[in-house]
């Protein structure tokens, strides 16, 4: 299924890129599932996005766990602890 | 109800104003402001000289929507307002504003407390300080986080 990716804040200026539209296999059917599909990459994305960084998701533009479940055209986001207020 | 992402300054006075005119038996408006302070402790105790804010278009309008729903819901509130700027900010500028409106200042207080504890940790903004050493992303933190308790006791 085709998905967009949002990446926002210190992730977003450490990947390089604030968005990307990507087709996902079959298999890979949860935000936390997304996320290991792109550590997968290497490089910059492993470092970025490893398990071990605290990062906060959103799919649909609410705010989720890595059970979250993607369908296709959604709109998924990775960013760092937010920090407004 | 009323939320804005928005870049310019917002006038304190005059949004407890409409509030008062719009609600006759409001008899109290707890409000709480932001604003952009010269020292961060995230570098040292460097000196700020300017914050930059991001945020994510489309979520953050649904995050304060929801923030501030839940608090009209559990305080049984007259109104809610949720003013939080983006952009480039100089030291001593307002960020946020958070107003409950209510009958009574008990149920003022509380919910206009618990709109700005779940903003710190929900809203998507992320804040990014200049000093001498450069510009630097505020780490969250996680007194924040601990600071959500209280609403879940």
């Amino acid at each position: 299924m085709k998905i967009n990716l949002r990446f926002f804040a210190s992730l977003r200026e450490q990947l390089g890129i604030s968005d990307e539209i990507v087709s996902v296999p079959a298999e890979v059917k949860t935000v936390g599932q997304v996320r290991a599909w792109l550590i997968e990459r290497g490089g910059i994305w492993a470092e970025s996005l490893a398990l071990s960084r605290n990062l906060r998701a959103a799919v649909r533009h609410e705010m989720c766990d890595d059970t979250a479940e993607i369908a296709d055209g959604d709109e998924v986001a990775f960013f760092p602890p937010v920090t407004g207020g | 109800m009323k939320i804005a992402i928005q870049t310019n300054d917002f006038d304190v006075s005059a949004e407890l104003a409409q509030l008062r005119i719009k609600h006759r038996d409001v008899g109290a408006l707890a409000s709480f402001v932001g604003t952009v302070r010269e020292v961060t402790k995230g570098v040292n105790d460097a000196e700020v000289t300017q914050m930059e804010l991001e945020h994510y278009p489309g979520m953050t309008e649904k995050s304060l929507t929801a923030i501030a729903q839940q608090a009209i819901e559990r305080w049984k509130l007259n109104d809610a307002v949720i003013i939080h700027r983006v952009g480039v900010l100089q030291v001593t500028e307002q960020i946020v504003l958070v107003i409950a409106a209510s009958k009574h200042r008990g149920d003022a207080f509380a919910a206009c407390e618990f709109m700005m504890d779940y903003l710190k940790t929900d809203a998507p903004f992320w804040k990014k300080e200049t000093t001498a050493t450069g510009a630097h992303w505020v780490d969250a933190r996680s007194s924040d986080v601990s600071a959500l308790d209280k609403w879940t006791r």
